[in-house]
């Protein structure tokens, strides 16, 4: 709390808007990436970043479908992403794997290339591509609120930085992600003949609420539906422990008032949940910040906590990166490209199409 | 303010009525005085807080936020209270602060009673920064009076009784003495302390509604378990007389709402003030009878809204009430009796008290459903003669219904009569509001009548269209077509005999009146169709719409 109320009034507040930012030098426009059809691609290294459709050399910043896809030839990663692709699309995803450890450069073509931790998922990096004129950052999904599961973002100096911007407007500040596991187990003392039913995306969010749900002091199984397994086990292979945890069966789910059971958002609306006892659908996404969002969804019990960066952080790191450049990839551009405007920046909304926001997504993953 | 604010925010996404009253119960137990007393008066219409703005609330915020970034988040959120609560910023909170714990409800509410006008900005602004996200929402849902939570003042106090061993009607009973923070309420409902006593000689008691009669309601109902009277188109009253501790008489007169209206009434006011009254509460319609003749409501009109009145008035325009029910006679409340049995009650209280400006509701006798029917068509003959014009419809009551606060569905039905309709010829057009703003969505409507060089239209009233969008994209394009005049967001569009447009115009009533210039006024006037097929010149005339005045013509 203490450092949300710290970044608090800083991004918004006209004076600070006005001043010019310290770090503007004047600079030849990129040449080491360019937005196409597939995605990101550079041409002196010869490869795409998070590329849209099947390329030949492709670097994975994270293994949510809309950025790891399958069908590449050569696939550079971390381990972490690398195995996770496995474990969704079998282990012939691409022709051939190379895992990137966090922090280790190495040539490509005519670049340098390096992973850095991004703390929105297990395995999730930024890119870094350098020559010896310019240095880019592309930052994938990424979040600065603390998540044990996963290593937390490391902010890389960079003379352009590749950002995203789903939560790109001012009115999502996300709060602590604990007080929201709160209201969870409080809604459980006081409804303790409902089930509740949070809907969290199976990759990172779901077991990151495990992670907070047993932080504040939850400790009775929590129960998840058959679409979180493979994930979850593989998370807790990787050294996380989420206590007992339990895959529900069909015939189990009426006697589940008072648990609380995890699945993906789009099984809230399954009949799957018609056979808990009066469930409560609770929703784990930054969406939930805006009730008519919330509402829209038929949610009961909106939980806020999100694994992208919030405005503050979008704009703290921005700040911190040092750029005098910020291309968005995609999310709710506008506002952040008039910040980043009124600060002396020069800002790009790249709109590229085809990078979802997991956070909203309703199909089933697994 | 943030628990309470927290207790809001989990009601508005919360559906099913058992669980909202956990969450109330839940509230209401765990939270102290006297924070659970205002967070009740803020869920029943207690609260209300008179110079909070939106204006205000924006000058706030674009004095914290860049203007751009503040109009795309309102675009996105679409709630100015939410928006601003959203973008507050919170103060940077300086080395070795002590985290001031957040003001609590009560503080709010009484810090804001008592902020002048002058200061409301910065009291505002200092309770904005110490609140979280969802306690500065709920403080501007509050202060604006845009607080929409989907809980009713009855269900809030239904979740109250369930503190203790206290049915909701007992609550019901005392509420009208009882005041924020409600300490003696609550000590009562705990088992602290006895029941309130209620000072208040002649409280209001909450009025109990009826729900419109649809066709196929019909079905399960049996005509012999109703009692049938006329609806009368005046405003409904409650007249409640007590007596003080020296011994004197204290009347009043409150609206269906329980707003004391008893300044504009003096005569009404004599008349239950009376000694030979007692002590009474009728529930009754508020009319102008003149030589035992009901008025239209445009007479009533000449009444309402008046802070004082002079004799001349109560001269022209003597009060009248029709009573329908007897609440309480002498110390005794009837409500829980059968309504048949108040009924004779009343009538047995009317006849042998004889107050003045008081007479009792007839009853409509009627065997099927058939008849009563015809009754509600035609009211001159089925008995209220000369006095149909101020009859709106006809009541239901089940014979053995309670008298229950609020609006229960069975016990109590009302069947008004259809609308009046007429073909009048659209003359003026002009823009909308709001999410219509583009379209021209009032219409000045005319009819036809002798001029000095032939016919001539004469606007008779003016109306909102209550239509899909299609249509009034039709209409729009129509009136931007056949625009001859424009005055400022007024256009005047050709309306003769050879062009112009016919709309057919529902309405519950004409008046005389002096102000408009055809001399007569509709009661609640809306477009309720477009004649495109029907040739202006065939539209309706002045002298129909008069005709209206004297006698109730059926429109079907
Ligand atoms: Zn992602
Ligand atoms: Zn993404």
């Amino acid at each position: 709390m203490v450092t949300e109320r710290l970044a608090g009034a800083s991004a918004i507040f006209t004076p600070l808007l006005s001043r010019a930012h310290p770090y503007v030098v004047a600079m030849a426009p990129p040449h080491l990436l360019a937005p196409t059809p597939a995605g990101l691609f550079c041409a002196a290294g010869d490869f795409y970043i998070d590329p849209l459709r099947p390329v030949p050399r492709a670097l994975i910043t994270h293994a949510h479908s809309d950025h790891a896809r399958r069908g590449h030839g050569d696939v550079l990663a971390t381990r972490e992403t690398l195995d996770i692709m496995a474990l969704r699309y079998g282990e012939d995803f691409c022709a051939r794997r190379q895992v990137a450890a966090y922090g280790q450069s190495q040539r490509i073509g005519d670049v340098d290339v390096s992973f850095h931790p991004a703390g929105h998922v297990l395995g999730s990096a930024q890119v870094r591509v350098a020559d010896e004129r310019q240095r880019i950052v592309v930052s994938g999904d990424y979040k600065r609120a603390s998540d044990p599961t996963c290593a937390a973002f490391e902010p890389v100096a960079c003379d352009v930085f590749i950002t995203e911007a789903t939560f790109g407007l001012p009115v999502f500040r996300h709060p602590d992600a604990s007080l929201e596991a709160d209201k969870l187990i409080a809604s459980c003392a006081l409804f303790p003949d409902r089930a509740h039913l949070v809907g969290a995306y199976a990759l990172g969010k779901a077991q990151r609420m495990m992670v907070l749900i047993r932080q504040q002091g939850w400790e009775r199984p929590i129960y998840i539906h058959g679409a979180l397994e493979k994930i979850t086990e593989y998370y807790a292979r990787e050294g996380n422990d989420f206590g007992e945890i339990r895959k529900v069966s069909a015939a189990e789910r009426s006697k589940l008032a008072g648990e609380i059971v995890l699945c993906t958002p789009a099984s809230l609306q399954d009949i799957w949940s018609r056979k808990f006892p009066d469930p409560v659908a609770a929703h784990a996404s930054g969406w939930m910040r805006v009730r008519a969002r919330a509402r829209q969804r038929g949610v009961e019990l909106p939980l806020v906590v999100s694994d992208h960066a919030d405005w503050n952080d979008l704009c703290a790191t921005i700040l911190e990166t040092q750029c005098s450049q910020v291309w968005i990839t995609h999310g709710e551009a506008d506002a952040l490209v008039h910040w980043a405007g009124c600060i002396g920046l020069d800002a790009r909304p790249l709109h590229l199409i085809g990078y979802g926001d997991e956070e909203d997504a309703v199909e089933a993953q697994t | 303010m943030n628990r309470f604010a927290h207790l809001l925010d989990r009601l508005a996404f919360e559906h099913a009525r058992n669980s909202k009253l956990r969450i109330l119960g839940d509230y209401f137990r765990h939270t102290d005085d006297p924070d659970r007393g205002y967070a009740l008066a803020a869920m029943t219409g207690g609260l209300a807080f008179a110079h909070a703005k939106a204006g205000l609330i924006r000058t706030l915020i674009c004095e914290r936020c860049d203007q751009t970034l503040f109009e795309m988040s309102y675009d996105y959120v679409g709630d100015l209270s939410e928006t601003v609560a959203l973008l507050w910023p919170s103060p940077p909170l300086r080395e070795g602060h002590n985290f001031p714990p957040p003001p609590s409800l009560s503080q709010v509410v009484e810090t804001l009673h008592a902020t002048p006008k002058a200061a409301l900005r910065q009291v505002l602004a200092q309770f904005l920064d110490q609140l979280d996200e969802t306690g500065r929402w709920a403080l501007l849902k509050l202060i604006t009076g845009g607080l929409r939570i989907g809980v009713s003042a009855r269900l809030a106090k239904t979740a109250l009784a369930s503190l203790g061993d206290v049915e909701p009607n007992a609550i019901e009973e005392i509420w009208p003495g009882l005041t924020p923070p409600y300490l003696d309420l609550f000590a009562w409902i705990e088992g602290r302390a006895d029941k309130p006593v209620v000072s208040d000689p002649a409280p209001f008691r909450a009025a109990m509604l009826a729900h419109a009669i649809e066709e196929t309601n019909f079905v399960s109902l049996k005509p012999e378990d109703f009692i049938a009277e006329w609806k009368w188109d005046g405003v409904r009253v409650q007249a409640v007389t007590g007596y003080d501790e020296a011994g004197e008489p204290v009347g009043r007169l409150y609206s269906r709402t329980g707003e004391d209206i008893s300044g504009a009434f003096p005569d009404v006011l004599e008349a239950i003030c009376a000694r030979s009254f007692g002590a009474a509460s009728i529930d009754g319609e508020l009319l102008i009878v003149r030589e035992g003749r009901v008025e239209s409501f445009g007479a009533l009109q000449q009444r309402l809204n008046r802070k004082k009145v002079d004799a001349r008035l109560i001269a022209e325009y003597p009060a009248h009430v029709r009573a329908y029910d007897l609440l309480s006679e002498d110390g005794e409340d009837l409500r829980s009796l059968p309504f048949a049995q108040r009924r004779m009650r009343l009538a047995r209280f009317l006849e042998t008290r004889a107050p003045a400006r008081f007479d009792l509701s007839p009853l409509v006798p009627f065997a099927t459903w058939e008849a009563l029917a015809q009754a509600r068509r035609d009211p001159a003959s089925a008995g209220a003669g000369e006095d149909a014009n101020a009859i709106e419809g006809v009541m239901l009551k089940r014979v053995d219904s309670i008298y229950v606060p609020g609006r229960p569905t069975g016990p109590w039905w009302k069947w008004k009569r259809d609308p009046f309709t007429l073909d009048a010829v659209l003359m003026y057009a002009q823009r909308g509001h709001g999410k219509r703003s583009s379209f021209c969505s009032d219409y000045t409507f005319g009819v036809w009548r002798q001029g000095a060089e032939g016919d001539e239209l004469v606007p008779v009233g003016k109306a909102y269209f209550g239509f899909t969008d299609a249509e009034l994209k039709l209409l729009d394009k129509w009136v931007r077509d056949h625009t001859v005049n424009r005055f400022g967001p007024v256009r005047e569009v050709e309306a003769n005999h050879k062009t112009g447009l016919v709309l057919e115009v529902a309405f519950e009533g004409v008046q005389r009146s002096a102000r408009h210039k055809s001399g007569v006024a509709m009661r609640f006037p809306r477009v309720s169709r477009i004649r495109w097929d029907k040739p202006a010149r065939d539209a309706d005339r002045l002298e129909a719409v008069e005709a209206l005045i004297g006698e109730r013509k059926r429109a079907d």
